[in-house]
């Protein structure tokens, strides 16, 4: 069992009426959110979605919609506190 | 986020709080002089004449790899931009797209030694692959840039590029080949799979497609968390110095212990141990550790050393000592590699005030004790 973070709290959406059966977002997602049914897509495991975006940059229908971001505190604090990008390792 | 290859673990923490890298050029000729020693002559094809680069990792390349491991100048290690071969690629060799944070790349050409192919590094300005991602200098665009400008359709004669599947945030495949009529592959995670990845013509299993944050992996993060907290831990020692002047009684070598400890429960154990350290939130387990800490250092004082005990010393440090390694156990969401933008949004909101109150007290204490003797 892989570690996983905060329950019911990312913001991925996907709409299986949508997809084309491209099969990418399987292909690029690091913690196996998403599994092929056939010709479709189905979210299986929401909860290890850490909102990196990859499945949404490449999901040429726009079935899946995220807030992609970095998890990371430091990042968070910082452009709360300088009104920034929250953004990592610049 | 962590790239690696597979047999060491990459120090790649989210770099937050690192040095801005914004004064990039393509060409500097720091970085060039650092490949330098790596090139051997050139393969010419139809686009020009392309670098070959070894395989092999010189003890240069290796000892550049110990420092960025310990933070050292991690934002300086860069490779220039473009098109290398490796081995003696022809028309019909895989094409693999890589950053050009320079721990990338060597990852990636040491992995494909005994192979011929071409590697195409992007300008993420030092970054690795995920980060870069992320921020979208591994990018769309720079994928297709390159691309154009390497006149890549005349290298080679098939039509796919192979990317690192943690590229993906950045890039969207489908306008890649629009733009450029190359067909992006995501590879696997780890450059260690490269091998088996293009054996099994190009197909990553669902083990190569995973990012795992396993013991060793997050062990390999831990100078880097140390590094990283030197700052933190000289604040609060000053602090504390600073206090000790109008607070009661005079500070001694052994009072700095708890204070080193804390930090080192945030940044050594919770990242050691984090899967086993109950809650999920990642200050709730730096609390945690850090209540530890106080509870063994205060059985050593008493039961060890043979210290009078004091109940108010007691409250006192589990008021501050566990919200340090609190606070420096949430820093390592952004290091570790499961963590979303809205969980650390929504424990930051939990988190913070909690740290705020407890630390509050913590001062009210310290207020009493120097007027009421307890």
């Amino acid at each position: 069992m892989p570690i996983q973070y905060l329950k019911n709290v990312v913001t991925l959406e996907y709409d299986p009426d949508e997809c084309t059966g491209c099969g990418r977002c399987q292909e690029v997602c690091p913690h196996a959110v998403f599994a092929m049914d056939g010709d479709r897509a189905v979210m299986t495991d929401k909860n290890s979605c850490m909102e990196c975006g990859a499945c949404s940059r490449n999901c040429a229908s726009g079935a899946i919609k995220v807030r992609a971001g970095v998890g990371c505190a430091w990042a968070i604090a910082r452009s709360k506190l300088f009104k920034t990008e929250a953004a990592c390792c610049d | 986020m962590p790239e690696n290859d597979g047999k060491t673990v990459a120090p790649v923490t989210c770099g937050c709080g690192g040095k801005s890298a914004d004064a990039e050029t393509e060409n500097r000729p720091q970085d060039a002089a650092r490949i330098a020693p790596s090139l051997e002559g050139h393969i010419v094809t139809a686009a020009g004449d392309v670098p070959r680069v070894t395989s092999r990792l010189s003890l240069r390349d290796k000892v550049g790899t110990l420092k960025v491991r310990c933070g050292i100048k991690r934002n300086e290690y860069r490779v220039p931009p473009g098109l290398y071969a490796v081995g003696r690629p022809d028309t019909g060799s895989p094409v693999l797209v890589t950053a050009n944070y320079k721990f990338s790349f060597d990852s990636l050409r040491r992995e494909l030694s005994g192979r011929d192919a071409w590697v195409l590094v992007l300008n993420t300005k030092g970054i690795n692959v995920w980060c870069a991602a992320g921020k979208g200098t591994f990018g769309t665009a720079e994928v297709i840039k390159r691309v154009t400008e390497l006149r890549l359709d005349r290298v080679v004669s098939h039509r796919k590029l192979i990317l690192p599947q943690l590229g993906a945030p950045g890039v969207a495949a489908h306008e890649v080949q629009k733009q450029t009529g190359f067909r992006v592959v995501f590879g696997p995670v780890l450059a260690a799979d490269v091998k088996s990845f293009l054996d099994q013509g190009m197909k990553a299993t669902l083990d190569m497609r995973a990012v795992r944050f396993g013991f060793r992996q997050r062990l390999a993060m831990v100078p880097e968390e140390i590094v990283a907290h030197f700052p933190i831990l000289l604040i609060v020692l000053a602090v504390q110095a600073a206090l000790s002047l109008i607070g009661p009684g005079r500070l001694a070598f052994f009072d700095f212990v708890p204070v080193v400890a804390a930090v080192l429960a945030g940044c050594v154990l919770v990242p050691m141990f984090l899967p086993w350290i109950p809650g999920r939130a990642f200050s709730f387990k730096g609390w945690l550790a850090g209540v530890v800490v106080v509870l063994a250092l205060q059985a050593y004082t008493v039961a060890g050393l043979g210290r009078v005990f004091h109940w108010r010393a007691l409250v006192s440090s589990l008021l501050i000592l566990p919200v340090i390694s609190a606070y420096v156990a949430m820093n390592f969401t952004g290091t570790s590699t499961f963590t979303s933008l809205s969980g650390v949004v929504k424990e930051m909101s939990r988190a913070v005030p909690l740290m705020l109150m407890s630390a509050s007290l913590y001062v009210v204490l310290f207020i009493l004790t120097i007027f009421i003797k307890f």
